[in-house]
């Protein structure tokens, strides 16, 4: 497999009036040709921000830094305008809101024209013919119809299907989902849904879902990368994250969903505590305030254990199958505590 | 259980549209909630869902008061609600509460959060002393898992989760009877829903109240219910209890419903594909098909559910329901 998107150390930043708050600390994601990856996160965990980042996206008091090499070209580097030939016509980025992202003064004709003559210099005729086939993929009922329409005429599930349908205007090689149908019911989930799987099937588009929702990820299956406070502390497959979850955050989350398929009525397992606090995150493992194996060492930052099939977890547990990382070492039993908290977290990854 | 606390009656709101320009306005009726009856014990707790638009929300303040219904009765413990000046409806609030879905929205950002748990207290019992108001305020925080010493804290001090304890506390501060929970956890995280789920159930255990929850999510419906209410442009398409609704749905809506959730499962969900013949989307409120409300969705229409409205009908199990095929239709979930 050769890498379409490899991301290294990628560390967002943003300028509050309370102070610096790190989003994403030092990110490793690969994305290869035509694979499948959901990141999945909470709230405060990054997933938004590292792929805004790596869009050229982030809000005005955001800065971002480290590589995004995009078949070898380093995304992070390029002017404005490199960067606008790349997003729209090789990646495409659609967002949880439908109605935020379309613009009301327009109609559907004139978002979709617009751009498939911009990035592939098709005339109007041709650009439009392309859109009603976009619209008709996406399943659209009445493409010649409806295209004329303003966005408000369209309902939520079937603004998101435009706002894919635009996604796939100029046959990206990446597309980036972040929360593509959060805010739509079930019913109309459970298309769009469909279409993905559809569409992935016919295309060879790589994709990025970013979500909370397991049951999204549990669908569209590939890797997965779980997030929490901006650091990825668990990989691996689907099924490896289903079935054999290694970090307790993964296992917590996996557990505090309720099923319908194994509906019982004991209590909910529930992760204790509050979302992570960017501001005010402990020392050492992130996430070691709400864990409920916690122990005295993971005051120091935890190591990383990987594996050949290219599973990763962070924490002091060992995980099933897996070495640690080259150069780390577990801390000795009961030791001191470290004396400097800040210093070990940069130099984890060396 | 003995005799029901609340009795939903016949319960009808319509809000008014206005479309075309100045001299070509037209007004249009869209009808909310339209026919809904239901009955609710203490200690109970109903789940109300349905798709957006299906008018949950407005069943919700509809039976509190906060819109006014254009017909149909709110029989709380044998007193018609809907019959009642502002006042008096003022005076039973203290035993019908209500827990909004944005809980940073829904709390004032200037009032601390002892002031926004005890405003109740000031409003309803002027002249309770100090001491005492402060007193419950404590006991209420501890009550919902907040620490009393966070009491003159502010609303963004506080997360997402924690602000919905503080509305939870403020909703039972007056030791109401029924708590209408208005997609209480739809906003929050998951690994935080599931606890102010176990606490909402801890407290209705402890205090006994009966409970209406209303969420678009079956499975927390399903998880916090004894029975569900499926609503579907205002109508009631079947209230049924919880263990057969969810093991044979009895309305083909409740049956699309169901097959339409996730299961967080990659195997699962690789063999059992949603199904999706739940085609199209809900009508136009202004454009309500004829006969059954759901029947141009329906993949078990006959011609009759064109023509025929079904009436929410009883059966044999006690469950409610408004479809004409129910007795043939075998709607069991695998």
């Amino acid at each position: 497999m050769t890498a379409l998107l490899d991301i290294r150390g990628l560390v967002v930043e943003f300028d509050t009036p309370e102070g610096v708050v790190k989003a994403v600390n030092g990110l490793d994601v690969r994305i290869d040709e035509g694979e499948t990856l959901a990141i999945v996160g909470e709230s405060g965990a990054g997933k938004t921000q590292l792929m805004l980042a790596v869009m050229g996206l982030l809000a005005e008091n955001g800065k971002a830094h480290g590589e995004a090499l995009y078949r070898g070209r380093d995304l992070m580097q390029m002017s404005p305008h490199e960067l606008n030939g790349v997003r729209g016509s090789q990646i495409a980025m659609i967002f949880q809101d439908p109605m935020t992202s379309l613009n009301p003064y327009l109609t559907i004709e004139q978002q979709m024209v617009e751009v498939v003559m911009h990035h592939q210099g098709l005339k109007r005729e041709e650009a439009r013919a392309h859109a009603i086939e976009m619209l008709r993929a996406v399943r659209i009922p009445d493409p010649e119809e409806r295209i004329r329409q303003y966005p408000h005429e369209y309902s939520g599930g079937m603004r998101q299907r435009v706002m894919i349908a635009m996604g796939l205007l100029c046959e990206p090689e990446l597309l980036i989902a972040d929360e593509p149908s959060t805010a739509l019911d079930v019913t109309v989930q459970a298309q769009i849904t469909e279409l993905v799987r559809e569409l992935r099937e016919r295309t060879s588009m790589a994709i990025v879902l970013i979500t909370h929702d397991l049951a999204a990820v549990a669908e569209l299956s590939g890797r997965v990368i779980v997030m929490y406070a901006g650091e990825i502390v668990e990989a691996g497959s689907a099924e490896d994250i289903f079935y054999r979850p290694q970090h307790p955050y993964t296992r917590g989350l996996l557990a505090s969903v309720p099923r319908l398929d194994k509906a019982s009525d004991d209590e909910l397992h529930a992760i204790p505590g509050n979302p992570p606090n960017l501001q005010d995150l402990p020392t050492g493992c992130h996430f070691r305030d709400r864990c409920s194996e916690a122990m005295d060492k993971c005051r120091r930052p935890p190591p990383l254990w990987l594996s050949d099939s290219g599973r990763m977890s962070r924490c002091f547990l060992p995980m099933e199958g897996g070495r640690l990382q080259a150069g780390q070492i577990l801390p000795p039993e009961p030791e001191r505590e470290p004396a400097d908290t800040a210093g070990p977290a940069e130099g984890e990854d060396e | 259980m003995s005799k029901p606390v609340l009795r939903v009656q016949d319960l009808a709101v319509s809000f008014r549209s206005y479309t075309g320009g100045l001299l070509s306005r037209q007004e249009r009726e869209i009808r909310a909630v339209d026919g809904i009856s239901f009955e609710l014990f203490a200690g109970e707790t109903l789940g109300v869902v349905g798709e957006s638009g299906s008018g949950k929300s407005t069943l919700a303040r509809a039976i509190l008061g906060l819109v006014k219904p254009n017909r149909g009765r709110v029989m709380w413990l044998g007193e018609n609600l809907t019959a009642l000046d502002d006042e008096a409806m003022r005076q039973r609030r203290k035993e019908l509460q209500i827990v909004f879905q944005d809980p940073v929205a829904s709390l004032n950002p200037r009032m601390t959060a002892g002031d926004i748990i005890a405003e109740p207290l000031w409003t309803f019992y002027p002249n309770m002393d100090r001491v005492q108001v402060d007193e419950r305020t404590r006991g209420m925080m501890k009550m919902v898992g907040l620490l009393p010493n966070q009491i003159n804290r502010y609303p963004h001090e506080f997360s997402g989760g924690q602000c919905q304890r503080i509305g939870i506390a403020r909703s039972l501060v007056l030791n109401p009877r029924l708590i209408i929970c208005d997609e209480p956890v739809s906003s929050l995280d998951v690994s935080i829903q599931a606890q102010i789920i176990n606490l909402l159930q801890d407290l209705q255990a402890k205090l006994g109240l009966a409970l209406i929850f209303v969420a678009h999510d079956l499975s927390v419906v399903r998880h916090i219910s004894d029975r569900v209410l499926v609503m579907y442009m205002g109508q009631a398409m079947e209230v049924s209890e919880k263990t057969r609704l969810y093991r044979r749905p009895l309305h083909p809506y409740t049956n699309a419903l169901i097959k339409s959730v996730p299961v967080p499962d990659p195997r699962l969900a690789a063999v059992a594909r949603r199904e999706s013949w739940l085609t199209g989307d809900m009508p136009s409120p202004f454009d309500r098909p004829r006969g059954c409300i759901f029947h141009d969705r329906c993949p078990f229409r006959i011609r009759r559910c064109e023509a025929d409205v079904p009436a929410l009908r009883r059966m044999e199990s006690g469950d409610w329901v408004a479809c004409h095929r129910a007795e043939e239709l075998d709607l069991t979930v695998r």
